[in-house]
């Protein structure tokens, strides 16, 4: 690989932050003006939302039930046991539930668009959409922003229900708690902050995961080896965005509700 | 001279149109990809009726040329106007619209492979809105033309890449546009493959009469192109008799990224370049 002296490396990454920047704008602006693809926004949330719905099912229950596990050992300690509903359903609603669900979508939608744009560009699909006089952009990145965004949003809610759920299985049928008290105390830990803290992050997730997903796919260049390589690049930087812009929403929410 | 019909016809569509300024107009363009010079001071311009053919070796700017007319891609330098608008001035949402003038068929067709071959080629119809029953009609119509018909159902991963470049053709006519735009039609096909879209492209020149560039590489292609045309009578592409030529069509020559040939079939062939000759042989 050839060296980049630091002023090129610093000129490219200026440019692709650039480039980025404008394409998340005329994906968010192209709603507001016709056509509007609404047929294609459809589709892409039956494929993100719908088809992303397993691995969020699984991974939310999942959590929920070995945070549970996990807690109860050092709750224990404290003889306090019965608060594994609050650790659970705290820790699922402000954190772990839209972080994971957005990383599970990452991983199987950012990808997923990297690749599909990407082998469209590297066919000339994308160019041929251009030359029939229509808008990329608007076409292909906007109904995958917007569907990406909402579907997330609802995904998230259903990772949050899954966990806690999880959580009340093994709290029930492992360390031998009631059910009832269990939801109660998950239902007294939550506070309006929480949940607006919990469902704010999707909104931020399901932004980066469908412009990052589509920036890379748009960008692809050098056949099939250069789709494998944006494809890659997409889940690794928008993994790493959603668990970065993760702790700057957590602590704004923090200083908007104190907690 | 031997294609008098055509270049009747050709005439008519001048006079059709009102105007006899040329359609496309590239004035000294010049593009460099990173530090590569591709396109160097290139100027030609393409007549309304006439067929344009790009010739050259491989890596010689053709493709990239295609795309500059097209407002695909925007040069260093120079410009170039097609229907008498400065394509590397305009805002892309205007070139959207100036597109819906011009067809394209791509080196490798660029089908949209999520899509059936009977949306493929009424796209362009679908995003202007035509009725249903109306882009159905006119896609049976196109892909009769493509004699590819019996595909309108099926997806481009099913078709053979002869198939894909005919249907490719059938969604560049289907919204009969002013200009044809055909980057490599025969790339990568068989000769005989290759025959058969270059009798499309001869019958769509002599049926429409429409203003065309074709890129190719292989010298049969193009001659095939300058020496036969399409007998509507028969509906059979034919040799012009007594060796003529059609007048029509013309040739710009292309190598490593400038101009070494722009005129006649005529003054091709009697060429004293030596570049040329050697090329030719």
């Amino acid at each position: 690989m050839p060296f980049a002296s630091p002023e090129s490396f610093a000129k490219q990454r200026i440019a692709a932050i650039q480039d980025y920047s404008v394409l998340s704008w005329h994906a968010i602006a192209n709603i507001f003006s016709r056509p509007r693809y609404w047929a294609d926004i459809y589709t892409q949330m039956d494929s993100i939302g719908v088809g992303s719905m397993p691995i969020v099912v699984l991974t939310g229950f999942f959590t929920g039930c070995v945070l549970a596990l996990q807690s109860a050992t050092s709750l224990q300690e404290f003889g306090s046991v019965s608060l594994t509903g609050n650790l659970v359903a705290l820790s699922m609603v402000k954190e772990l539930g839209p972080v994971l669900t957005g990383l599970m979508v990452s991983g199987r939608n950012a990808s997923g668009m990297a690749s599909e744009l990407g082998s469209m560009k590297v066919t000339e699909q994308i160019d041929a959409m251009r030359a029939l006089g229509t808008d990329p952009v608007r076409k292909l990145v906007t109904p995958r922003l917007y569907a990406t965004v909402f579907m997330l949003f609802f995904l998230t809610i259903i990772a949050d229900a899954v966990g806690i759920a999880g959580g009340a299985l093994v709290a029930v049928a492992l360390l031998g708690l009631n059910a009832s008290s269990y939801f109660h105390n998950s239902y007294r830990a939550l506070v309006y902050g929480d949940i607006a803290q919990g469902l704010t992050k999707p909104l931020f997730s399901g932004f980066i995961i469908a412009t990052v997903g589509c920036y890379f796919g748009m960008n692809t260049k050098g056949g099939t080896q250069g789709v494998g390589k944006s494809t890659t690049q997409a889940v690794v930087v928008s993994s790493v965005f959603i668990i970065i812009v993760d702790f700057i929403v957590s602590r704004a929410m923090i200083g908007i509700f104190g907690r | 001279m031997t294609a008098e019909p055509a270049n009747e016809s050709a005439s008519l569509n001048q006079a059709d149109t009102g105007s006899t300024e040329p359609v496309v107009v590239v004035e000294d363009v010049s593009i460099i990809f990173d530090v590569k010079p591709v396109l160097q001071n290139i100027s030609f311009s393409v007549q309304r009726g006439e067929t344009r053919i790009i010739l050259g070796p491989a890596g010689g700017g053709k493709s990239v040329l295609m795309k500059l007319v097209n407002g695909l891609l925007r040069p260093d330098s120079g410009t170039i106007r097609v229907f008498g608008e400065d394509v590397t001035a305009m805002r892309e949402t205007d070139l959207f619209k100036l597109r819906a003038r011009i067809g394209m068929v791509f080196q490798e067709s660029a089908l949209f492979d999520s899509l059936s071959v009977e949306d493929n080629v009424a796209y362009r119809l679908h995003e202007d809105r035509v009725p249903d029953e109306e882009a159905h009609k006119r896609v049976v119509e196109a892909l009769q033309f493509v004699e590819l018909e019996q595909t309108i159902a099926k997806f481009p991963p099913e078709l053979s890449g002869g198939m894909r470049r005919r249907v490719s053709i059938a969604r560049a006519i289907i919204a009969k546009p002013d200009l044809i735009l055909y980057d490599s039609p025969t790339g990568g096909l068989d000769p005989i493959t290759s025959t058969t879209i270059i009798e499309l492209v001869i019958k769509q020149r002599d049926v429409s009469h429409t203003t065309s560039l074709v890129i190719t590489h292989r010298l049969q292609d193009a001659f095939l192109l300058a020496r036969h045309r399409f007998n509507i009578q028969t509906g059979k592409v034919e040799p012009i008799p007594n060796g003529g030529i059609d007048d029509s069509t013309k040739f710009l020559v292309l190598n490593e990224g400038r101009i070494v040939f722009d005129g006649t079939t005529h003054e091709l062939v009697h060429t004293t370049d030596p570049w040329l000759k050697e090329y030719l042989a």
